[in-house]
């Protein structure tokens, strides 16, 4: 520690190495931590429960191989994927919200609110009720490029001076609106079976994650995750306004397109290979910052929040499905974070605040 | 407006948008006159279109003289009761839209942008998921209790803070709302699936199977909720000064923001549980009257209820026309031609502030 210490308000950390060096908020730093070892916990019990019960030693056995027979095959093949799957995915959907969240300054900003899990729905019944493809692939493919066209359109829509985040999300529910009414006269014109599996796509389910579909993921996801890191000083300095960041070295134009991608693709991953996961996106960055206590949304405890909150919800569609019915892990979602936003709005209600006029 | 001084003659009081007052009164019955010319023609275009199209005399003979024959027949027993569901529907829902405008003081509120439809869609899931509901007539009184539910819940939320809502926040939370229902509807469809083929028809906003005894089940709540919004337009023009200024002009302020509420849950869910919902009805036409009448709400909820149904029967007839054989719901048509008027709305809010 230097003899010229500046009072940021909160326990830092410095870090001074050959190649990287910069200051961290301790606080964050431990929420962080808990938040994906938390996850990974979840994970772990998430491992062992399913039709074919297992114990948390059993588990243990047949990751490492000391256990072979069917239940390595439970474990390794059949459920570790969708697992992984729960972890990354909500951590990504974290990072994109707090992206998101970030860039419009909006507590409410969220690729799902603007418009791109409509679009990506569109773009998949399309595909599946009048192309006719309903292979993985092409749903993926679909997924992507449908929610990517509606983000866009949805963005250019609300573009009138600058983007304001209260227009950019009613643009984005006018836009899904519309998208939506096409979807149901499409699926309800569609053979009954066609109709069912577009719904189950619809719900966003991990249930159908295997490895094949997860390795090609997680490796956009680790891309992902690097550039969001590397963008993430840029991101802090553009929070301060335009100005300061040129001011500070940081070409707001560029890095700003740089954290657009970044953050769509993070729904666009997930969505292809899952189906749209709503609303963690949307509550994570401003859970997590609740728990840091910092002044901005902060991208590693906001995809450590993402990674618990999906880990849960998966963890609680599978005692869901054994108390009662397999529930698609994206319906838990849609209720729980519509619940939470909810309450945000009454929270913002009272406190006057966001309201952007 | 200045106070005038009471020696002097009252002045002429200046009108908001300063248009000369027999100017307006001229354009608001010119206006009255457009509509009603519309309404007409709107309502002879649905009963001549559809799978078997008549000619328009052939339309005008068969009103007038019903002989058996096949148009006749058409006429009677398919297109006119449609129409008029359309004329019902389309009055509840523009004038229910009027309402909750005027009362939020919110230019972006609408039933269905509310969460209204899926209030009622998920009270008819419920209701053939568990209660093995079947019956036409039966969808009816679920549609009708989730709608007003649903609408009760958005005022409640919209009203949680001090003070009147931001428009935004009204529509998020419906939004919110509307999602965590439709997300229940939508499992409760998917492990079930008779469940899934019987709500997969419902809900799209048509006005093409609900039959007369249904009709006549809801028409009394639409016709009350109608009254109280007549009853209530003279209140609601003092509550759009404020509400402090309201009460101190006399009007009883809780009373008719109480009175007001449980007409839009009539109005709008009573259509709702006869359509399954028409989409941005309630937004787009209460906002194209106010151009043309100004800020009055008198003129604002009679311009509605007679535009709202030329739209909903105008939709219909496009929907019957561009799929023909088939046909597409007049809520699709509806929600397609409405949400880009919702998206140039946020796009310049100055144009019908309210």
């Amino acid at each position: 520690m230097s003899a010229g210490r500046v009072a940021f308000g909160y326990r830092t950390r410095t870090l001074r190495s050959r190649w990287v060096s910069g200051r961290v908020g301790l606080r964050s730093v431990v929420v962080s931590t808990a938040l994906f070892l938390t996850a990974l916990g979840l994970g772990a019990v998430a491992l062992t429960h399913g039709d074919y019960p297992l114990t948390l030693q059993q588990v243990f056995a047949a990751l490492t191989g000391a256990e072979q027979g069917f239940e390595r095959t439970v474990v390794l093949k059949w459920r570790l994927p969708i697992v992984i799957a729960a972890v990354v995915f909500g951590a990504l959907l974290g990072i994109g919200g707090a992206i998101f969240q970030s860039l419009t300054r909006n507590p409410l900003g969220s690729p799902d609110v603007i418009g791109f899990d409509a679009g990506s729905y569109t773009a998949v019944v399309v595909t599946i009720l009048v192309i006719g493809k309903g292979g993985y692939w092409w749903v993926a493919f679909a997924a992507i490029a449908g929610g990517l066209t509606t983000a866009f359109v949805v963005y250019v829509l609300s573009y009138r001076r600058g983007i304001q985040g209260f227009r950019l999300i009613i643009v984005g529910i006018a836009v899904s609106a519309m998208l939506v009414s096409v979807n149901s006269y499409l699926i309800t014109r569609a053979e009954i079976e066609d109709a069912m599996t577009v719904g189950f796509w619809a719900a966003g389910s991990l249930a159908r994650v295997t490895w094949t579909p997860l390795v090609p993921a997680l490796a956009i996801a680790a891309v992902l995750i690097v550039s969001a890191a590397l963008l993430a000083p840029a991101l802090r300095r553009l929070e301060m306004g335009d100005d300061a960041a040129v001011t500070l070295g940081t070409r707001p134009g560029p890095v700003r397109l740089g954290l657009i991608v970044t953050g769509v693709a993070t729904a666009a991953v997930v969505t292809a290979a899952a189906g749209p996961i709503v609303f963690i996106a949307l509550a994570a960055p401003q859970l997590a910052r609740r728990l840091t206590r910092s002044a901005g949304v902060g991208i590693p405890a906001a995809a450590g929040m993402g990674a618990t909150m999906l880990a849960g919800a998966h963890l609680l569609s599978l005692l869901i499905a054994q108390a009662y019915r397999p529930v698609p892990v994206g319906l838990i979602t849609l209720c729980l974070g519509g619940g939470y936003l909810i309450w945000l709005l009454i929270r913002e209600t009272h406190q006057r605040y966001g309201l952007t006029r | 407006m200045p106070p005038t001084s009471t020696h002097q003659p009252p002045v002429q009081p200046a009108l908001p948008d300063a248009v000369p007052a027999p100017s307006l009164y001229r354009r608001r019955a010119v206006g009255l006159l457009v509509i009603l010319a519309a309404l007409g023609i709107a309502g002879l275009l649905s009963i001549a279109f559809g799978a078997n199209p008549l000619s328009l005399p052939t339309v005008w003979g068969a009103l007038w003289e019903r002989d058996g024959s096949e148009a006749s027949n058409i006429v009677w027993t398919v297109r006119l009761p449609r129409t008029l569901l359309g004329v019902l529907v389309g009055a509840a829902f523009g004038v229910a839209g009027a309402l909750i405008q005027a009362l939020t003081r919110n230019p972006l509120a609408d039933p269905g942008i509310l969460g209204v439809n899926d209030g009622a869609r998920f009270a008819v899931t419920v209701g053939v998921g568990f209660f093995g509901l079947t019956s036409i007539n039966g969808y009816i009184w679920f549609a009708f209790l989730g709608a007003a539910a649903a609408t009760v819940l958005v005022f409640l939320i919209g009203s949680a803070g001090r003070g009147s809502v931001s428009p935004e926040t009204l529509v998020l939370a419906g939004v919110a709302l509307g999602a965590v229902l439709s997300g229940l509807s939508r499992f409760l469809t998917l492990i079930n699936e008779e469940t899934f083929r019987a709500m997969n028809l419902w809900g799209l906003g048509s006005i093409a199977g609900t039959g007369p005894d249904e009709i006549l089940a809801v028409l009394p709540f639409i016709l009350l909720g109608l009254l109280i919004a007549i009853l209530l337009a003279g209140s609601l023009n003092s509550i759009a000064l404020g509400d402090d200024l309201a009460a101190s002009l006399g009007t009883k302020v809780g009373r008719t923001r109480v009175l007001g509420v449980v007409a839009v849950t009539l109005l709008a869910g009573g259509a709702t549980a006869l359509t399954g919902g028409i989409a941005f009805v309630g937004l787009m036409v209460p906002h194209v009257a106010r151009w043309f009448t100004g800020p009055d709400q008198r003129w604002i909820i009679l311009y509605s209820a007679l535009a709202a149904p030329a739209l909903v029967l105008g939709a219909d007839v496009v929907g019957r026309v561009i799929a023909r054989p088939g046909e597409i719901e007049v809520g699709i048509v509806t929600a397609v031609i409405g949400a880009p008027v919702l998206i140039a709305l946020v796009r310049r809010r100055i144009a019908s502030g309210l």
